[in-house]
């Protein structure tokens, strides 16, 4: 299952590094069984995500969370990385100040009350692989609140750029002008190679499986391959905003991972797209930030509506009020006021029925 | 009429004072204290204003004006001028509160008449003259740390103070007053502050009072300086500090917050005898302090201006200032409107795009108070003068006003059309003679300063053949800008020309490349866009020098490095800039 019909074409030099290094592929989306297995894989690790983030508290430092995603997806067969876990906490979220690439790994920086957090992981287990990120915030953090809800049109954005099936490269500028536009900064150009993201696949081959500070071998093996191999082809597993992903959306599994910031408080979701031959859609839509997304809108319509309701109530109680005086007049007080109340109770469930 | 003036005789501590009230009894009561060498008279314009809302309290102290010269500098102590006082309060408000304003020798002595009896005072406004306990508590802290700043402070104010140590010695100041120093007192007063000489003051008792009222430093000064008392006091205090004040420095305040907890300073560009010469501004300010502290309502402007002045531990510098940003849609406009937002600044934030713009104000909502979007083209000077009336009547007078909204154009010379100019000079210059001309006008009738900040560009001393008409509009504006700081600076208003350089905003994608067909342009700005942003320098830190050059009120500022060497190159090698000039950059 693994020896893919991919090994079998491409150019001579592609098919000569695939059939060296067997036993490795990018993922094919053909296979539904395959894209299921990568789903449980990407499940898995937001459960972890929220699992770790519940027990997050202040006081707990980036290694901390780290080893504590670290148990919890080893305990449930997770073998091998495609990079370790990563936390940051607080202005690192924003990776300020981020110089030398050792500053992504896991510090001894503390979580405080207010404090925004992203949780990142890439697990293999049995081969399958998934990559994704978790942002949130320590109680209430109003910048992060607005950053989070702008996030929502990233994932739009890009998915829809991708099924018009426009050059990587051109997204990335897109991206980068949504970025400029909501007065943000962009923050995966501070990733190696300055990715937006990059494909995934199944894992896999002869070399060990360990961790090489912080990606793991056998990743870097496949993502080394298919840097050679794409690049005979005009294309790279790693989607950026340079020349070499000039290209229309490759056929695969791509970990997208948009990262915007702003005044020392970052948010990024990382998940899987699958691209095919003409079209793309994300891998799952059941997931904790898609949720809170709809949740936060459906509250802000109701929100809207209920102003909106409040309204049509105090207009229907000042028409209540005029009403009684009226009434008031003609000698019939509080019979009338009780038919105005009744009018003004009948006026305000109309309003909220018009609202919902 | 509630403004007359009604004179009566009040019996102080061995004296008869003459006490002089306007306005309806019934209202809050105003005690206004005069200073040395005046009289209540000093008051007069202040007092007008003030009887319309208010029951105005003067008197002459004890040796000035109308009321007795008692002989001898024991009679001067702070003792008897604190019963002269008590005397003048029963006698015109005897069973309340009320709101307390000195000036000079009049606030020292009602710095310590809020000290010894608060329970008296609803309020107190302080102008130019200090508690003499915290002067000297002030004088030993310089003196046991002399830190260069501490030094300067410390003889500023010991040079202020020549006068003092010339009324220590005997009977020199009163032969001085007494044979005809009232002619070149008067004089004086016009030339250095400004203030012509009225009926009233100075008096025409100001020989004797300037005999009698030395007693006032001999027999306080020394004494409190020696051995200053621990003074403090709850009494909502506001502090006036006129910032071309010839005797007292206005640095005297620092640390005065530990000892009066619930404290307001506001400073304002004038001298000593600021009562004369900003009596509107004196009024207005008195009354807002006394309005916020007696939980009346206030204007919007007006809360803000007084969260301005409060002084609290997590006071940010730009705490109650409005802002007003042009081009604050993007790129330095954007970073600029933020900067202040972040440090307490309400921002006002306008531009062409009024969507760009309402999110900038969303996101300096996110960092500060509230913050206004609204859309302006700055080229067109019916809508500046629409824009500026907005901002007035919506918000009040700006406190920093950053003309910054601009639009580049390349290509030479002879590709020009006279539109091009003509658009390139509308927005980069016209914008800034607008937005300066209005916003400048409302800052200098206001009367408090303010600072006005022109984008310009380092192409304003670069000179270059691929930027003829950008270059020349720039350096328009840094004239404008020398020339304006120029002319505003005796108002307290600062100008200042930032000249950033390259710095990656999206001007680059709005640019007109001019003489190109619509490709090459399109060519032209992915080209210049790739390279500004490869010299990647960001919106953010030129919006920090802006911030910084408002606060130390800079005239110039480069801000790229590029940018200091081209400025530094134009003025050491005029010719080798000549060379550079040729380059073809398009």
């Amino acid at each position: 299952m693994r020896h893919g019909a991919a090994a079998l074409t491409g150019p001579p030099c592609a098919r000569l590094i695939n059939t060296v290094s067997n036993n490795v592929a990018l993922a094919r989306t053909g296979n539904a069984a395959e894209l299921e297995r990568f789903r449980e894989v990407q499940r898995l690790c937001y459960e972890c995500a929220d699992a770790v983030a519940a027990t997050l508290e202040p006081g707990v430092t980036e290694r901390e969370a780290c080893r504590r995603m670290r148990r919890w997806l080893r305990d449930r067969g997770v073998d091998d990385w495609l990079h370790t876990p990563f936390a940051w906490f607080g202005d690192r979220t924003a990776f300020q100040g981020f110089k030398v690439p050792t500053q992504f790994l896991p510090s001894g920086k503390r979580l405080e009350e207010g404090m925004p957090y992203i949780l990142d992981m890439a697990p293999v287990r049995e081969g399958f692989s998934a990559d994704i990120g978790y942002g949130g915030v320590l109680g209430e953090n109003r910048i992060w609140q607005q950053l989070d809800t702008d996030l929502a049109a990233y994932r739009t954005l890009i998915l829809d750029l991708v099924r018009e099936r426009r050059a990587f490269a051109d997204i990335y500028a897109e991206v980068d002008a949504l970025i400029d536009r909501q007065g943000y900064q962009n923050r995966h150009k501070k990733y190696p190679g300055r990715v937006i993201g990059h494909q995934v696949g199944i894992i896999g081959g002869p070399l060990p499986k360990g961790v090489g500070f912080p990606f793991g071998v056998r990743f870097l093996q496949t993502i080394g391959r298919e840097l050679v191999k794409e690049r005979l082809e005009g294309r790279s597993p790693l989607w950026n905003g340079a020349r070499q992903s000039q290209h229309p959306p490759t056929p695969g599994l791509w970990a997208v991972e948009p990262h915007i910031g702003f005044r020392g408080v970052g948010v990024k979701f990382e998940e899987l797209l699958v691209v095919t031959e003409d079209d793309a859609y994300w891998l799952d839509d059941d997931l904790p930030h898609v949720h809170r997304w709809a949740a936060r809108e459906t509250a802000q319509a109701a929100g809207g509506a209920a102003q909106a309701a409040g309204g049509a109530a105090q207009a229907a109680g000042g028409a209540a009020q005029a009403a009684g005086g009226a009434a008031q007049a003609a000698g019939g007080a509080a019979q009338a006021a009780g038919g105005a109340a009744q009018a003004a109770g009948g006026a305000a469930q109309a309003a909220g029925e018009s609202a919902e | 009429m509630s403004t007359e003036i009604r004179r009566r005789r009040v019996r102080g501590d061995g004296v008869d004072l003459a006490v002089y009230e306007q306005g309806e009894a019934g209202r809050p009561t105003v005690l206004l204290m005069h200073g040395y060498p005046d009289t209540h008279a000093v008051w007069d314009e202040v007092a007008e204003r003030l009887a319309e809302r208010y029951h105005v309290v003067r008197y002459d102290v004890r040796g000035a004006g109308a009321s007795s010269r008692p002989f001898g500098k024991r009679n001067y102590a702070f003792s008897y001028l604190m019963a002269d006082m008590r005397a003048v309060l029963d006698a015109t408000a005897p069973d309340r509160k009320v709101h307390l304003v000195g000036h000079d020798w009049g606030s020292i002595q009602a710095w310590e008449a809020a000290c010894t009896m608060p329970e008296r005072f609803a309020s107190f406004t302080s102008i130019s003259g200090p508690c003499l306990d915290h002067v000297a508590h002030w004088t030993r802290r310089n003196l046991r740390r002399p830190t260069p700043r501490n030094v300067r402070y410390g003889l500023g104010q010991a040079v202020r103070s020549w006068y003092i140590y010339f009324f220590q010695t005997p009977l020199l100041p009163e032969i001085v007053w007494r044979a005809g120093m009232g002619g070149p007192f008067a004089k004086a007063l016009e030339l250095g502050e400004g203030v012509a000489p009225r009926d009233g003051h100075p008096a025409r008792t100001l020989p004797r009072d300037g005999a009698a009222g030395v007693g006032l430093y001999r027999a306080n000064m020394l004494r409190r300086m020696r051995s200053p008392l621990p003074r403090r006091t709850d009494v909502p205090t506001q502090v006036i500090i006129p910032t071309k004040d010839l005797f007292v420095s206005p640095h005297l305040v620092g640390g005065l917050g530990e000892r009066v907890p619930n404290l307001s300073l506001r400073t304002i560009p004038a001298g000593h005898w600021v009562v004369r010469s900003h009596p509107d501004v004196i009024a207005r300010w008195i009354g807002e302090h006394i309005t916020a502290e007696t939980g009346g309502a206030l204007t919007e402007s007006e809360a803000r201006e007084l969260r301005r002045a409060k002084v609290t531990p997590d006071r940010r510098p730009f705490e109650g200032s409005l802002v007003v940003v042009t081009g604050a849609g993007s790129g330095i406009g954007r970073a600029t409107a933020l900067a202040f937002a972040e440090r307490g600044a309400e921002v006002v934030a306008a531009d062409l795009d009024l969507a760009s713009a309402q999110r900038t104000a969303e996101l300096a909502h996110l960092l500060g108070p509230a913050a206004h979007a609204l859309q302006v083209d700055v080229a067109d000077a019916a809508a500046m003068e629409d824009f500026a009336k907005t901002v007035l009547h919506g918000h009040g007078v700006p406190d920093v006003v950053v003309n910054n909204a601009g639009i580049g154009m390349a290509g030479g010379f002879l590709d020009h059309t006279p539109d091009d100019w003509k658009r390139v000079l509308d927005v980069n210059l016209w914008g800034v003679v607008h937005g300066s001309r209005l916003f400048a006008a409302q800052m200098a009738e206001r009367g408090q300063g303010g600072h006005i900040v022109n984008t310009a560009s380092a192409a304003a001393f670069t000179p270059s053949r691929t930027l003829p008409a950008y270059a020349t509009s720039k350096a328009a504006v840094l004239m404008l800008s020398e020339c304006l700081r120029a002319e505003l600076a005796g108002q307290g208003i600062g100008v200042t020309a930032i000249c950033p350089g390259v710095v990656n905003t999206n001007i680059t994608k709005t640019s007109q490349f001019v003489g190109r067909s619509a490709a090459q342009q399109e060519n032209d700005r992915k080209r210049a866009s790739r390279a500004y942003a490869l010299r990647n320098y960001g919106p953010d830190k030129v919006a920090e020098q802006v911030v910084r050059a408002v606060l130390r009120d800079r005239a110039v500022v480069p801000v790229t490095p590029e940018a200091h060497a081209s400025r530094l190159l134009s003025r050491v090698s005029p010719a080798a800039m000549r060379l550079l000039a040729r380059l073809d950059l398009g």
